[in-house]
């Protein structure tokens, strides 16, 4: 199996067997949708993420990652398998996991006619946060961010892809959020916002006692962010451990050398199976 | 664990976004004011036009009254209306907004979230309705130097329970339907307006409209209405038609909420929360 024997969690699914706090546990997590054809889009997919970790997860399209991020963030009920956040049922426990969590998706969901502000007063008012708090925080959030403050008040429609993506960035942060789940945060931003809400997550880590949790298709950024990476195919958890345990265990020069060997492997794997299932 | 003198302060970041919603969609509330005094103008007309139309003597009194008649149904029909649509919309207006899954991740309790949605709604359709009463005034002469004030609030408020009840169960649809949930909805509230006699007195309707028009709790708030505002009648005497459509308002708005919820969890087991189609 891939999975860290140590970071298997212990049965209240707060601790691991080292006794490190765990800030989230998915034990056999399965998801189909069922349509004219049933999609299992993730499958038995069991992993532990420590508090303060950067855990990254790769995947090609449609390997189940964002439905992945939305069972972690109670947008969508798993088939079957467990999911703890602090040692919440993510089911039994749902307000007390939603305070907890925030996420920020590929795309960039706001109101489009709102102002970033608007929108981020909305979100902490949402959160128990009063307007002028949140108005406050999400000032200085956006600064910091690189947004001038010349632009906060206008429709968020007017900002580019990249600025409302840090506006979204923003609006996770404003929540304080225990665990933080990025779907491909920086898909779509140019090299230097690419760095900017890069150097923003590690600060974000090491500042704040974040758990972050993110997807992407950038190796590179895998390998500079995250302590640990998982390998999602087809729905499976298929590779698991530090760039530098990837590249070991499967014999690449990068992780891209290792990732193509993952995920490669398995498509010849699965054509195999079809060809000898046709034949047999 | 759910504290509830967290509440009202999760309920208001509802009210204050739809507020900012207004302001900046503010040509389009206009539009709506405009739209809302040219029907209920051209159904005023109907009533001033009823010698015209008959071919016979009617008394200018009685046109007063049946011009008042039509009025009052349209007016509160305007109110009633956007309470419903802005609750059956829920789901609908943040799919297309793109902002559902932040709003349903949030820690609000749903029953906070749709009462947070309600008071919104009830300050909007005062708003109009009220901006749309001065408007038709201006062009036609309204007479409401009879009606009794604390009837009309009386018959509004419960109205708007039982509306928000029924938006609240009618906006279950899209979350069942991410395609035609809306126009079920829609649905819902075409039915209600045919049998609960906003134009006209339910006698005139087909067996079967009568019935539905009894458990449609339009019907004894629009006829309320007339009383308080045609009639002057006082809240007692009003009493029977009270308590039906508050009766509707007390059993509409749990079971909509108990299958609003369930309908949530069922589109967060089949991936319908987000995705159209
Ligand atoms: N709500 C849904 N309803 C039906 N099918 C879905 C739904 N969400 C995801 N899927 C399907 O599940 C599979 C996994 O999709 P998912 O979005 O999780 O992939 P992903 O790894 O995030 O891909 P990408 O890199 O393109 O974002 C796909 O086949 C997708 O079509
Ligand atoms: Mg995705």
């Amino acid at each position: 199996m891939t999975l860290d024997l140590d970071l298997q969690a212990t049965r209240d699914g707060t601790v691991s067997r080292r006794g490190e706090s765990l800030a989230l546990v998915a034990r056999g997590v399965c998801k189909s949708f069922r349509g004219a054809k049933t999609v299992r889009a993730v499958d038995d997919v069991s992993l532990s993420v420590r508090r303060g970790e950067i855990y990254g997860l790769l995947g090609a399209n449609g390997s189940g990652k964002s439905t992945l991020i939305r069972m972690f963030s109670t947008l969508l009920e798993a088939d079957s398998g467990e999911v703890r956040v602090f040692g919440h049922d993510i089911v039994a426990d749902e307000l007390a996991v939603k305070r907890l969590i925030n996420r920020v998706s590929v795309e960039a969901s706001f109101f489009k006619k709102l102002s970033a502000m608007e929108n981020l007063v909305y979100a902490g008012r949402l959160y128990g946060q009063s307007g002028p708090d949140a108005d406050a925080r999400g000032r200085k959030i956006l600064e910091r961010l690189g947004i001038g403050a010349d632009r906060v008040d206008e429709p968020l429609d007017k900002l580019s892809r990249g600025m409302q993506q840090k506006v979204a960035i923003a609006r996770a942060f404003l929540t304080s959020p225990m665990l933080l789940l990025l779907d491909e945060p920086t898909t779509g931003l140019d090299i230097r916002s690419k760095r900017e809400v890069q150097t923003f997550v590690r600060d974000l880590r090491d500042g704040h006692d974040a758990t972050i949790l993110l997807t992407t298709h950038d190796l590179d950024e895998a390998e500079r962010l995250a302590d640990r990476i998982g390998v999602l195919h087809r729905g499976r958890l298929v590779a698991e451990g530090s760039g530098e345990q990837l590249r070991a265990r499967f014999g690449g020069n990068d992780l891209e050398s290792v990732f193509m060997t993952i995920t490669g492997r398995r498509i010849e794997e699965a054509a195999n199976e079809a060809t000898e299932a046709a034949s047999a | 664990m759910i504290t509830l003198s967290d509440q009202p302060k999760l309920a208001y970041a509802f009210v204050a976004r739809e507020a900012a919603l207004m302001r900046r969609y503010w040509l389009w509330e206009l539009v709506w004011i405009v739209y809302g005094t040219v029907t209920s103008l051209s159904v005023a007309y109907i009533g001033l036009a009823a010698p015209a139309i008959t071919g016979s003597e009617v008394a200018p009194s009685t046109v007063s009254r049946f011009v008042l008649y039509l009025l009052v149904g349209t007016i509160a029909w305007r109110f009633l209306g956007l309470v419903f649509e802005n609750i059956a919309e829920v789901i609908a207006w943040e799919r297309w907004e793109g902002t559902i899954e932040y709003t349903f991740m949030a820690p609000v309790p749903r029953l906070t979230h749709l009462l947070g949605m309600a008071a919104a709604t009830i300050v909007r359709a005062s708003v109009v309705s009220v901006t749309t009463l001065f408007a038709v005034a201006l062009f036609i002469p309204v007479d409401l130097s009879h009606a009794d004030l604390a009837s009309a609030l009386l018959f509004l408020g419960v109205g708007t329970l039982a509306f928000i009840g029924l938006g609240i169960a009618s906006a279950v649809f899209p979350l069942l339907w991410t395609e035609k949930g809306l126009q079920m909805a829609y649905i819902v509230q075409a039915v209600v307006l045919l049998v609960s006699g906003v134009y006209y007195p339910t006698s005139v309707l087909p067996g079967w409209a009568q019935a539905l028009s009894v458990i449609s709790p339009a019907t004894y708030v629009i006829e309320g209405l007339r009383g308080a505002l045609i009639d002057g009648a006082d809240p007692l005497s009003l009493w029977p038609l009270v308590w039906p459509a508050l009766l509707v308002g007390a059993i509409s708005i749990p079971i909509g909420l108990a299958a609003f919820v369930r309908a949530e969890r069922y589109a967060k087991q089949t991936g319908r929360l987000k995705r159209s189609g």
